[in-house]
Parts: C-alpha cells; structure tokens; sequence
C-alpha cells in the first residue's frame, strides 16, 4: 500500500514533528532566604535561558513564599516559581545541568505537557484573569 | 411449608441497595489531573497521606494512573506530604 510518494510524506511528517516544539512545564523550589531582586533575577535567568536555546516561554507563575509539605535542606517554606514553555528537545539537558549548579535552586522538576494539559493550563489561565479583572 | 410471601418479619427487612461507584473523570470529562492543586489530589489520599485504592475512589486504570502520577510529583515537590497524620 505504501507508494514512494507516501514514504516521502511519512519522512516528512516526522522530520516535521522532530522540529517542532514540545511544550514543558518547569517547577522550582528556591531558598526563602533570596531577596526579592534575587527572586526576580533568577526568574529572569531561566526564562533568558529558554529563549537563548531557540524555546518561547509561553506564561511564568511566581507562586511566592509557600509552606512545604515537609522540610527540604532544613527549610520549612521555599519560593515557588512554575514556567511554561516550548523548547526543542536538547533543551532540557542543558537546562539541568545549569540548575544543577545554581545554590539557590533547592528542588527542580520539568513536566512534558500532553496537549490535554496544556488546553488545562490555557482555561486556568483565562479564568483568572477574569477574575482579576473583575475584583 | 410457608411460602415465601407469607412470612412476615417483625421489623421491616431493609435491603441496601449500594450505589454504583463511577470514575469521576469519565463522567466529568476531565483529561488532565493537576499535579499543582494539592487540595484536589487530597480527596484521593487517605488520612497518612496513603492513596486510595481503586476499589474505594472508583477510578478507572486510566485515570488512577494519572492521579497516582500526579500525586507523586507533588509529593517530589512539597505539595503534599509523604508520610503524615491527620491530614485532614
């Protein structure tokens, strides 16, 4: 059933989908003893970070200082920062290796977002900028 | 012998007539579970901060993947706790 001219559209649809880019969610735990300039700053970093390597960064979330379910490296509270974003798949590695040696990165965790998840963070989005400009 | 209509009982027999358990992401048609909303995910925790088994929460396979995947990345992320008591 596969012609030559269907193989070349296969090649093509995945050469295409190897280039296109795959959305992630980027969660981190910073120290409670940043400033609020070092919070902006390393919030800024990331995001620099993600456009330098080709990724658009589609929303970023400062959840601020938030009580921990547990203590992580003795601290009770951390600084909550969520980034959503698309970025080519050699992204992430890097991105890895530079909060690795970031010291005021505590606990890190990059999501792979499904497009249901992203159609969820899109509503949620909305939703509160409503309401936001409602109040 | 009495035939089974005319035995007559002196309190009134009670028949539990249990109601079906459903996945509630199915009948709400939620596609995605929020690892982020730690007070959604709590509903599927017991009081030490176990999950509950499918028999009890009424989850399909699918969806209690998804929730279970859920709650450990926030646990991983001190949205919920590992281990606890009195959760809620």
């Amino acid at each position: 059933m596969f012609l030559p001219g269907d193989w070349f559209n296969l090649l093509k649809k995945i050469m295409a989908t190897e280039n296109s880019l795959q959305s992630y969610e980027l969660m981190l735990i910073l120290t409670p003893v940043l400033s609020d300039e070092e919070y902006k700053t390393t919030q800024k970093k990331y995001a620099d970070f993600i456009k330098e390597n080709g990724g658009t960064v589609i929303h970023q979330d400062a959840w601020g200082l938030r009580s921990m379910a547990y203590p992580i490296a003795k601290k009770t509270t951390g600084l909550y920062f969520v980034m959503e974003y698309k970025a080519p798949s050699d992204t992430n590695a890097k991105l890895e290796i530079q909060m690795n040696r970031d010291e005021a990165i505590m606990r890190h965790m990059v999501t792979r977002l499904d497009k249901y998840a992203e159609a969820y963070n899109l509503r949620k989005r909305n939703k509160n900028a409503t309401t936001e400009n409602a109040s | 012998m009495a035939k089974q209509n005319e035995i007559k009982f002196l309190t009134s027999q009670r028949v539990e007539k249990r109601q079906k358990k459903y996945c509630r992401f199915k009948k709400m048609g939620i596609r995605y579970i929020d690892y982020k909303d730690g007070e959604f995910l709590k509903k599927f925790l017991n009081e030490q901060g176990k999950m509950l088994p499918r028999r009890i929460s009424g989850n399909s396979l699918k969806y209690q993947r998804k929730v279970s995947q859920a709650i450990k990345k926030a646990r991983q992320m001190a949205i919920l706790p590992y281990v606890t008591d009195l959760l809620k």
